[in-house]
């Protein structure tokens, strides 16, 4: 299996360089498209006031929240859409959503 | 090589599955498979051999839930005919675009409407474009051979497509034939447990069946029409290995005393061996009538068939189906255009006959090919059908 | 309510860190039925084997040649997730049986949005439980064709406006209440049915969980919040979540061996359904007499579970 991983073209170009029946081989490999670029809003934390609840990380539907080595949040920005639900659900009121600027 | 039987061709098929180690079987039964549906209940049943059985609700879900125990690594098997193969007429392209190896029993029947459920091939070419690959067979001992035949196809890395081998419904079904079976031991050495070239397992995720956007579905669609055109040389490899062991050999196209004929007629499945006897008994009167059986309708033997005709002047198709409004019958219509830039090709006679289980005798193809004589044009032509 | 509200607030951090489901997914902002799936995978963990209908899920997934699946998935068609994964279980059986693959105990799941489900995909569905797979099935109900541009299907509550059910002059919408398959599939006799939303994501993931130990067929209905086709802002998701169950619209509930539970503590007196609804752009044409009209059907259905919760004996 390994073979056909090289083998097969991140982005097949030719016919013959399509995976037979159009296999994926690397799993999860939809993360190197970001997501990122849909966002108007982008969510900041104030870890002044988050109590390192995860609230944030478990209702994130892309998934992209992840705790730091001092148990503070933060959201990778590649992937983030903006949606907001971090800082709506945030009960202590730590995170904002402020508007992306060009 | 085992001994001599006489046996019902559909429960011969399920025997002939059984001798190849199947993992999984979904089959719904329909008229006129159901001898082969319940007859691979009872081998599986009676623990003869170590497989799954799923009793599907619908022809929909059997070949689905092949498509999902293929992908996940097993040797899978179904069978089934007319309105059957009809209901799974949106999935089969997904398989062979999956390019999954499932081998198809199809016990052919014409369509509804209205209902009928005896034999022609007016449920087979509607799954003609789908991408499988798609066999016809002429008797029982072909239906025998061809189901461990088509295992070994499928699976082969180089070929990876579903086959569909048509066995024509009660003609052939439901006849009881002198056949010959391979042994268990024989049959494992020609067919070894499937080795999958990719498989559902969380040992090595992947991912099967990804959507295709418009930027790269059309390169999909010429990987798919290559895999199934170069199938035919795997193909035409592992009947010859068939030959050498069992001494029974098959031909992509066969030929039944065509050398010299300036008449050939054209049949598909069990037809041939009627049109066989005609021949015979018009050779005894001195015609040069010969006759030459499609065994594989896809991918087309093109070459084959026109070493198989060349120097005839009168081509006769027997279409066991109808592109209506159309051109005429499937098999017709394709050959006229496979052979339209060929120079000194011969005259095509195509006949629509033998619908819904009409019978089509030896007095019927003699006639046919008296017909073929006198008839001037090449358009399509009823034969039969009561004016 | 405060004690429980501190237990699921301390939780999140019990749960596996691991995603199955990558982010780069196409999924629209603010998505609840993806936010289910990723809930979903991580409660699962990695020995499964995922048979996905067409739909949101897997359009937002699985754009060849990339794929959002961390574990083993396949896709086939629209109607076919319960035949797909059954035919996935009964190789994983025989092919472990026969030593052809590791011995190792793999799941077969079945993922399909509320149309695979409840309406082209019912027969495949019925099938599956019917012949008592070990499998799980789960429903992630938008409540329309979501995918295809807000078409209504029979999960499609009462009265709400799609775009074949659209708020006419005539006709107000959806003109018939949601079909209660989770009801279907208790009548299938399977070991484990449950109702489930990410808005609990604790409770969700604890069906998930169980519905993964049964050995057997289990159903889970995943309620799965659609900003986009809802016509909801994208940052209320998990409260329009959390208002479905409180209003009683969306009980979550589970049936084990038919003996039914309710899995979140019942309020006294459930939240009038206006509050959940005028959060929606689909329900924006109801006035005060079709509101009373939801909550009769909502009351109704409520009482029904209730009776079913407080008489129904386990097997």
């Amino acid at each position: 299996m390994k073979q056909k991983k090289a083998a097969s073209k991140a982005w097949p170009e030719k016919w013959h360089e399509i995976n037979p029946g159009c296999m994926v081989f690397i799993p999860g490999n939809a993360s190197t498209y970001h997501t990122g670029s849909w966002r108007a809003q982008r969510p900041e934390w104030d870890n002044k006031k988050c109590i390192k609840c995860g609230l944030c990380y478990i209702f994130c539907p892309e998934g992209c929240i992840s705790e730091d080595a001092e148990g503070f949040f933060k959201a990778n920005l590649d992937y983030c859409k903006g949606c907001g639900i971090c800082a709506h659900e945030c009960w202590p009121g730590a995170i904002k959503m402020f508007e992306e600027v060009e | 090589m085992g001994k001599r039987v006489g046996m019902e061709v559909a429960i011969a098929a399920s025997e002939a599955v059984a001798l190849c180690n199947i993992d999984v079987a979904a089959v719904y039964p329909i008229t006129p498979q159901s001898h082969m549906a319940e007859h691979l209940a009872d081998i599986i049943h009676d623990g003869r051999i170590d497989a799954e059985f799923i009793t599907v609700e619908s022809e929909h879900s059997s070949i689905s839930a092949c498509a999902g125990a293929s992908a996940t690594g097993a040797r899978v098997y179904t069978a089934t005919s007319s309105q059957g193969l009809m209901y799974m007429h949106e999935i089969l392209p997904i398989v062979s675009a999956m390019r999954l190896p499932v081998v198809m029993g199809n016990a052919n029947r014409a369509v509804s409407g209205p209902l009928n459920i005896w034999n022609d091939h007016t449920d087979i070419m509607p799954q003609r474009d789908s991408g499988w690959i798609c066999m016809f067979a002429e008797n029982g001992q072909e239906v025998v051979d061809m189901t461990i035949q088509s295992f070994k196809i499928a699976e082969h890395p180089d070929v990876m497509l579903p086959i569909v081998l048509n066995i024509d419904g009660f003609q052939l079904t439901h006849m009881i034939e002198p056949l010959e079976f391979p042994t268990q031991k024989e049959v494992n050495k020609f067919l070894p447990p499937r080795k999958p070239f990719a498989s559902l397992h969380p040992d090595n995720p992947i991912s099967m069946g990804c959507f295709n956007t418009p930027d790269i579905y059309a390169e999909t669609m010429k990987a798919k029409d290559t895999a199934l055109h170069n199938s035919k040389k795997t193909i035409v490899k592992i009947w010859k290995e068939w030959g050498k062991q069992f001494g029974r050999t098959y031909k992509p196209v066969e030929t039944y005393r065509a050398k010299g004929a300036d008449t050939l007629i054209l049949t598909m499945g069990s037809m041939g061996e009627t049109a066989s006897i005609a021949v015979d008994e018009l050779r005894k009167k001195g015609a040069a009538v010969g006759l030459v059986r499609l065994r594989l309708w896809r991918p087309f033997p093109l070459d084959e068939l026109r070493a198989a005709i060349k120097g005839c002047k009168t081509l006769i198709v027997m279409d066991r189906a109808i592109s209506f409004g159309g051109a005429g019958g499937p098999v017709g219509t394709e050959i006229k255009s496979l052979l339209y830039h060929d120079k000194g090709r011969p005259r095509i006679v195509d006949f629509i006959m033998g619908l819904g289980g009409r019978d089509v005798t030896v007095n019927d193809f003699i006639a046919m090919v008296e017909r073929a004589k006198k008839k001037k044009d090449e358009t399509y032509e009823y034969y039969g059908v009561r004016e | 309510m405060s004690t429980v509200q501190n237990f699921e607030i301390y939780v999140p951090k019990l749960l596996d860190k691991r995603e199955f489901f990558s982010a780069g997914h196409r999924a629209c902002q603010g998505c609840g039925e993806v936010l289910a799936l990723r809930l979903i995978m991580k409660a699962l963990g990695d020995d499964v084997v995922i048979s996905n209908a067409t739909g949101c899920m897997e359009i937002i997934s699985s754009a060849y040649p990339q794929t959002a699946w961390e574990v083993p998935y396949i896709h086939v068609a629209f109607e076919n997730a319960g035949a797909v994964g059954s035919g996935v279980e009964a190789a994983l059986k025989a092919l472990r049986r026969k030593g052809r693959i590791a011995d190792r105990y793999v799941k077969s799941v079945a993922i399909a949005g509320d149309g695979g489900t409840v309406d082209i995909g019912l027969q495949a569905l019925s099938g599956a439980m019917e012949r008592g797979h070990d499998m799980v099935f789960f429903c992630l109900d938008n409540e329309a064709y979501m995918n295809t541009g807000i078409q209504r299907s029979s999960a499609t509550p009462f009265m709400a406006a799609t775009t074949t059910s659209p708020a006419g002059k005539a006709i107000k919408g959806q003109r018939t209440g949601k079909k209660n398959v989770p009801e279907i599939m208790v009548a299938h006799n399977v070991p484990y049915v449950a109702t489930a939303c990410p808005s609990y994501p604790i409770d969700l993931v604890n069906k998930v969980k169980k519905a993964k130990e049964v050995k057997g067929p289990a159903y889970v209905h995943v309620f799965s919040m659609c900003p986009t086709g809802w016509r909801s802002a994208s940052e209320q998701t998990i409260k329009l979540g959390r208002l479905v169950v409180e209003t009683g619209i969306f009980p979550l509930y589970e049936v084990e061996n038919g003996k039914y539970r309710m899995t979140m503590e019942i309020p006294k007196k459930l939240r009038p359904v206006e509050d959940y609804l005028k959060l929606q752009g689909r329900f924006r044409h109801l006035n005060a007499d079709d509101i009373e009209k939801v909550q009769a059907l909502v009351n109704k259905e409520w009482r029904k579970l209730m009776n079913k919760v407080a008489c129904m004996k386990p097997w």
